[in-house]
């Protein structure tokens, strides 16, 4: 009996500290799973945010720096530049890439960095006890939007992969999910196609993931992916938002 | 003969699996693990087919599969 499915080294032992049914899981298997594939763990180094992901150096089996609140491209930027021969990606929340980071999402994206980054898209402060984030949907209810986000005073959902698609030096920008097994195969080729045009040198890559949050949504875990689907999927558009034509022949 | 290992220290009973299994044998059973969660496991390994559809949604990695 042959085993096809098993924990991939790109992770360690440690279990996961996220709540039950949280997709954050999913996303950092995937990723873990593509350096093993592309046999570049010992060669990797990531940079964890502050958030429900704040935790990455401790499930990762490469190297790990932690950066402050928004600044893991910064830092990655650092990193990559002293270091070019590594493989450098940040993993990050939504409120840490589109809200405190946006300044340096932007401009590491405008640079051209040959860095990696994953957003992780949930539409809500995970681990602060679910805030409004820029991303939360119009109408949502959130601890700091009980009555719902109201555009007219809290303003619109930002979707932020189509911001950095827009700026020249962004060479590959794909918005993806996690929500069934179709939908996380594609989202683990748009990863593998990230760090292969690191590899490349052909300029910044982001992979937008759209996660859930059932704790702070308040649904149970198979609900939060219906709600995803229903709510989620209809603002934030799916699919390979911008591939240079250097990507498209990789 | 196919079968799916839930490996109990990882599991947090978030059902996924349950929810995703083409022959329904997943369940929550009346086990604990050592965090508390009661533990998915496979009600029915005779009928499993190996799909690895469970593994695949499982966020924790809990599922090892055999085929």
């Amino acid at each position: 009996m042959k085993k096809v499915f098993s924990r991939t080294k790109g992770l360690t032992e440690v279990p996961f500290t996220f709540c039950p049914g949280c997709t954050h899981g999913t996303i950092m298997r995937l990723i873990a799973e593509v350096l093993e594939e592309l046999d570049i763990i010992e060669n990797t180094i990531g940079v964890s945010p502050v958030g429900c992901a704040g935790f990455s150096q401790d499930f990762f089996s490469c190297d790990f720096v932690g950066a402050a609140h928004g600044r893991a491209q910064a830092v990655g930027t650092g990193i990559k530049r002293a270091l070019p021969h590594r493989t450098v990606f940040t993993y990050q929340g939504d409120g840490d890439i589109a809200a405190i980071g946006t300044q340096h999402a932007i401009h590491v994206a405008a640079r051209g960095e040959k860095i990696t980054s994953i957003m992780v898209n949930n539409a809500i402060y995970g681990m602060t006890g679910g805030q409004m984030a820029p991303t939360t949907l119009t109408d949502m209810k959130t601890s700091t939007s009980p009555f719902g986000r109201d555009p007219v005073t809290m303003g619109f959902p930002m979707d932020f992969p189509k911001v950095i698609a827009g700026i020249p030096g962004a060479a590959y920008v794909a918005s993806v999910s996690v929500d069934s097994p179709k939908n996380i195969q594609k989202t683990k080729n748009a990863i593998r196609k990230a760090f292969k045009v690191q590899q490349a040198g052909l300029g910044f890559s982001l992979v937008s993931v759209l996660s859930t949050c059932p704790t702070n949504w308040g649904l149970t875990p198979v609900d939060s992916l219906q709600w995803l689907r229903d709510n989620m999927m209809p603002v934030y558009e799916l699919g390979e938002l911008k591939m240079t034509e250097e990507v498209a022949q990789l | 003969m196919p079968k799916a290992v839930v490996i109990e220290k990882y599991c947090k009973s978030c059902s996924l699996c349950v929810d995703i299994c083409p022959k329904k044998i997943m369940a929550i059973s009346d086990q604990t693990n050592e965090k508390g969660y009661f533990v998915a496991t496979c009600i029915d390994q005779d009928k499993c087919i190996g799909c690895a559809l469970c593994a695949t949604v499982c966020p924790d990695v809990a599922i090892d599969v055999y085929k």
